[in-house]
């Protein structure tokens, strides 16, 4: 028996929708299937998992809390993505947008006034820009593997943090703790509601993320320049024929991304750290990465893609403490999200056929 | 079908919470796995004596290696609305979010381990004093070293440190005026491979003993495997090198722990700032181990009298590292210049890293 | 003393060597997988826990080796027959393996492991200075030293090698010769499998005979950055391994002679050197005709 992989001519819209749910379902299962080995009622593992922490309004606040910068980010990889471009090193880009824009904060603590604000959200996207021109203009130039250059600079930007808030951007009056001052007033990010019995610690960073999904969605289905990033990535023969330019469509793309990975570096430190920290990001750039492909690389759809992985995080804390399980099992379900969300993508493309070895044998001669 | 399971699992989680309704609620949050053997491990100690001792007054829970920064808040958030009615946050990077989350819900006892913020009433601050451990494990270190020289393994360069490294080369001089230093940062709490790394540079560097203020077992494997001698962190190693600990600085946090609540139960709990030691039982030493009988009988003399206050490790005549005079003869350190010390005293080679 | 430094340099980069040289053939097979962190770290607990249990570290090893390969069995089922992007299932993967080797390894966190022992070569090792350094090792270094030697030559002296190359360069070439492309990514994969699993094992065996989370620390990443840093030739690997291993040791020499050089920089620096490699291969074109799987990352899907 082989297995034979055959492209489906076109994709029915049911299927597009329907895949990602069937993903998300049999990740439940699975789970389902682990908390019982694990010697957990599973329907209660599963409650405390994925319906407690959607059960009070606090709770919802720290959900969009988590869920911003990982949608802000996705959004930006679709078009990465889409255009063929694997830029994988976002998590890099998030951390030197978050420098950029803290550097204001933490050079100038004395500025203050309504500018400092979209000053630094502007400051986190140049930071992030610039760390993804790297692997482009690489790539562009010379051919390098995107993947690995912008990997590499993940290290070399988590790196960088950790000399400046241990060196120059260290808190004067902090003990020698390797940490920056807190930023003032005026580069805090508000929060929404923050009192009253809708009140919480969500801050505009959510906001942000859904106003930069929505820009990127109409991009992308509207303009002619996503026009240009889809096909350049779906066809690159088309898209020289059509006249695009691949190459400034990779600068375009990656300098893109990376913008948005800044920003959502910078929603992170002015809104739910309010300093600079030797680590300020528990692995953002890579769960965005699932995200994206959660959210079948749409906009849109990265927006719940983006609010299911941050569930994820927090029912990873809710089941540590209402049933003592380890704060792996948070790891262990993106994982295997991610595992499921790549296999039904598969079984919509392709027709898949379990065939006999003679029967293949004979199809490989003809 | 979905629905109803739904809806029998709120009716056995009501169930469950009802019950405990009557409880006093002890919440840990640690910055580590408790499985570290080090740090996180001792609170965790604390945290079973607590249930041990006040048994069926209190109910404890805790979450594990909650990253400092923007997940300690919410994780602290959670446990203040969970019905905690005190929260022990354990690593000095919970600071700002414990006096934040307390402002929220000024009902709830936070005791923040090893700070020194308390901008609200219902904030308390607590530590060990570590560094009388420091200066006896320094005196053996001289005692037993052959080589006169013994290699620290340092996290970071925050006061706790240093006053540690200060204290062990006070107490490792008291007996060899001419005992040296050398110390290697590996910029983390706990990583084995690093502290396992840096253990061997210095060992190859010609020190014959190894003390440690990171938190792994790393260490004390090393200088197992090469015939040297080492001291436990935080908790007692000798599992780890049967042959090779000497002692180990012990953290007991159980019996503040147990102190703060049975506070809370009684409802005499008020705003504090703890710095206990020996004399309390905070700070305990490992069975002497692996030295001759009358080094041990000199350590422990040490440690009496550090116990009894007869002897204060911090007493001049010190000098600063440049030479200048710290403290008089005679003079004894201020608790506030203990606790925000930033520089090495006379006889340590290097630079602190700034 | 230089003997006892060039040993620990060795301890530090032998992980890097065993994970790089299997990442290394399935990377020539043309299928990149960046899921070593994940097969290393259920590697380096299942040896752990087996050694303990058993008492043997020869099981433990053996149990790596198992576990990793079941490992790369789930990314070569999706990589090479249902044709999941490349990139995104190996960072399910290593996600996926740091999960489950956290919570198999709940139990054994703050126990004393079991330690593979040096094994002396006899004559050789009483030879001057390398005769300890060489020849008195723990076992997966001699390993380590064989697997490479023994990669080189099955890539460019056997037949199978040219095969596998030529499955990693043009697969739709090689399928037309009648070579079963997506059977020989699948073995590449597995073979990549076993080796980041023994890899792991190194690390809780003879590195650090402990268990802790995380306790690969991103070597996993470091190996992947490694073949690239070598262009994907094995005896490059050897050297770029040692390399890292003698710059993650100095960075504490350096410290306890008393120097300050900030240790982020020094830490620093084998990626940056990476990067420049790749520049340096990429632009030189005949040079990445040579050494660069042409097919790396891409699936393959016979066309019927």
């Amino acid at each position: 028996m082989r297995l034979e992989l055959e492209r489906r001519p076109r994709i029915a819209w049911w299927a597009e929708l329907g895949a990602p749910l069937i993903a998300l379902a049999m990740t439940v299962v699975i789970g389902a299937i682990l908390f019982a080995a694990l010697g957990h009622p599973p329907l209660r593992a599963l409650h405390a998992y994925f319906i407690e922490p959607l059960s009070e309004i606090w709770s919802l606040h720290e959900l969009t809390i988590k869920a911003a910068p990982l949608i802000i980010i996705a959004v930006g990889l679709s078009v990465c993505f889409r255009s063929n471009n694997w830029n994988i090193g976002a998590e890099g880009q998030f951390v030197l947008g978050a420098i950029f824009a803290s550097a204001l904060p933490i050079l100038w603590p004395s500025a203050a006034g309504a500018w400092v604000l979209p000053a630094m959200l502007l400051l986190g996207m140049l930071g992030g820009a610039l760390w993804a021109a790297i692997p482009a203009l690489l790539k562009n130039r010379f051919g390098t593997n995107e993947i690995l250059v912008s990997l590499m600079l993940v290290y070399v930007a988590g790196l960088f943090l950790d000399w400046l808030v241990r060196g120059p951007f260290r808190n004067p009056e902090g003990y020698n703790f390797p940490e920056s001052r807190n930023f003032g007033a005026d580069a805090i990010l508000p929060e929404i509601i923050s009192t009253g019995i809708y009140g919480g610690r969500a801050n505009y960073g959510i906001v942000v993320a859904l106003i930069v999904a929505v820009i990127v969605w109409f991009m992308l289905a509207r303009t002619l320049r996503g026009f240009e990033i889809t096909i350049t990535g779906a066809s690159p023969r088309a898209a020289r024929f059509a006249g695009f330019d691949s190459k400034r469509t990779t600068l375009f793309a990656f300098l893109f991304c990376g913008a948005l990975a800044g920003l959502a570096g910078t929603v992170e430190v002015t809104g739910a750290i309010g300093q600079l920290r030797p680590s300020i990001s528990p692995g953002y750039g890579f769960t965005a990465i699932i995200v994206a492909f959660l959210g079948r690389l749409n906009p849109l759809a990265i927006v719940v893609a983006g609010f299911v992985l941050a569930l994820s995080y927090l029912g990873g804390e809710a089941t540590q403490i209402s049933l003592g399980l380890t704060d792996e099992i948070t790891r262990v379900f993106q994982g295997v999200l991610l595992f499921a969300v790549l296999a039904s993508d598969t079984l919509i493309r392709y027709r898949v056929r379990l065939t006999r070895p003679h029967y293949a044998a004979k199809e490989t001669a003809r | 079908m979905k629905r109803l399971a739904t809806s029998l699992a709120v009716l056995l989680l009501a169930a469950g919470t009802a019950a405990a309704q009557d409880k006093t609620k002890a919440c840990f949050i640690y910055v580590g796995p408790i499985g570290d053997f080090g740090w996180s491990y001792q609170h965790e100690q604390g945290r079973l004596q607590v249930e041990e001792e006040l048994g069926d007054q209190v109910e404890t829970a805790y979450l594990e290696s909650v990253p400092e920064g923007a997940d300690a808040e919410r994780a602290i958030e959670r446990f203040a609305r969970s019905g905690c009615d005190i929260i022990f946050t354990t690593s000095f990077g919970y600071m700002d979010a414990t006096n934040k989350v307390a402002g929220r819900f000024p009902d709830v006892k936070f005791e923040h381990a090893t700070g020194y913020k308390r901008e609200h009433p219902n904030v308390s601050t607590y530590n060990s004093k570590f560094y009388q451990g420091r200066y006896v494990i320094g005196q053996i270190a001289a005692e037993v070293s052959e080589t006169g020289q013994a290699g620290y393994i340092a996290s970071f360069p925050i006061p706790e440190v240093v006053r540690g490294i200060n204290a062990f080369l006070l107490g490792a001089r008291s007996v060899d005026p001419e005992f040296e230093l050398k110390i290697v940062w590996v910029n983390s709490w706990f990583d084995p491979g690093r502290e396992a790394d840096a253990a061997k540079a210095l060992l190859d560097q010609g020190v014959d003993i190894l003390t440690q203020h990171t938190d792994s077992t790393a260490p004390m494997q090393v200088a197992a495997e090469r015939g040297a001698h080492a001291f436990g962190q935080a908790s007692d190693q000798i599992a780890f090198g049967p042959e090779t600990q000497l002692t180990a600085i012990v953290d007991d946090w159980g019996p503040y722990y147990v102190e703060r609540v049975k506070a809370v139960i009684d409802g005499t709990w008020e705003q504090s700032d703890t710095w206990h030691g020996f004399a309390e039982g905070n700070v305990a030493m490992a069975p002497f181990t692996n030295m001759p009988d009358e080094v041990a009988a000199k350590a422990q003399e040490t440690v009496d009298a550090i116990s009894s206050g007869a002897l204060e490790p911090f007493t001049g005549p010190i000098n600063k590292q440049d030479g200048t005079e710290w403290l008089a003869d005679g003079q004894k350190a201020e608790d506030g210049e203990l606790l925000g010390m930033n520089f090495y005293i006379e006889g340590i080679d290097g630079s602190l890293p700034q | 003393m230089i003997e006892a430094i060039l040993l620990s340099v060795i301890t530090a980069a032998t992980p890097l060597l065993i994970a790089a040289m299997g990442e290394l053939v399935a990377e020539r097979s043309g299928v990149l997988n960046l899921g070593v962190e994940g097969m290393m770290v259920v590697g380096a607990v299942a040896a752990f826990a087996v050694a303990k249990e058993t008492g043997s570290p020869y099981a433990g090893i053996l149990a790596a080796a198992l576990i990793g390969a079941l490992m790369a069995a789930l990314f070569a089922i999706l990589t090479v027959w249902f044709v999941t992007n490349q990139v995104a299932t190996g960072l399910a993967l290593t996600l996926f393996g740091l999960g489950v080797a956290g919570m198999i390894g709940e139990a054994y966190v703050g126990f004393p492991g079991v330690s593979l022992g040096a094994v002396a070569i006899p004559v050789l090792s009483d030879l001057p200075i390398v005769g300890r350094v060489l020849f008195d090792q723990d076992p997966l270094f001699y390993f380590s030293i064989l697997l490479t030697a023994g990669v080189a030559w099955f890539l460019f002296y056997s037949r199978a090698g040219l095969r596998l190359r030529a499955v990693g360069d043009r697969p739709e070439a090689a399928h037309a010769l009648g070579l079963h492309v997506n059977r020989v990514r699948t073995l590449a994969v597995l073979f990549g499998g076993v080796c980041a699993g023994i890899a792991g094992a190194q690390l809780t065996l003879v590195y650090t005979p402990q268990w802790v989370e995380n306790i690969t620390a991103g070597r996993g990443w470091i190996a992947l950055a490694l073949v690239v840093f070598a262009s994907w030739r094995p005896f490059r690997v050897l050297a770029g391994a040692y390399l890292f291993g003698a710059v993650t040791i100095a960075q504490f020499h350096v410290q306890a002679i008393g120097v300050n050089v900030p240790s982020q920089l020094l830490s620093a620096l084998p990626y940056l050197a990476t990067i420049l490699v790749l520049v340096l291969i990429a632009s030189n074109r005949r040079f990445t005709r040579v050494n660069t799987p042409a097919a790396l990352g891409q699936p393959f899907v016979p066309d019927r």
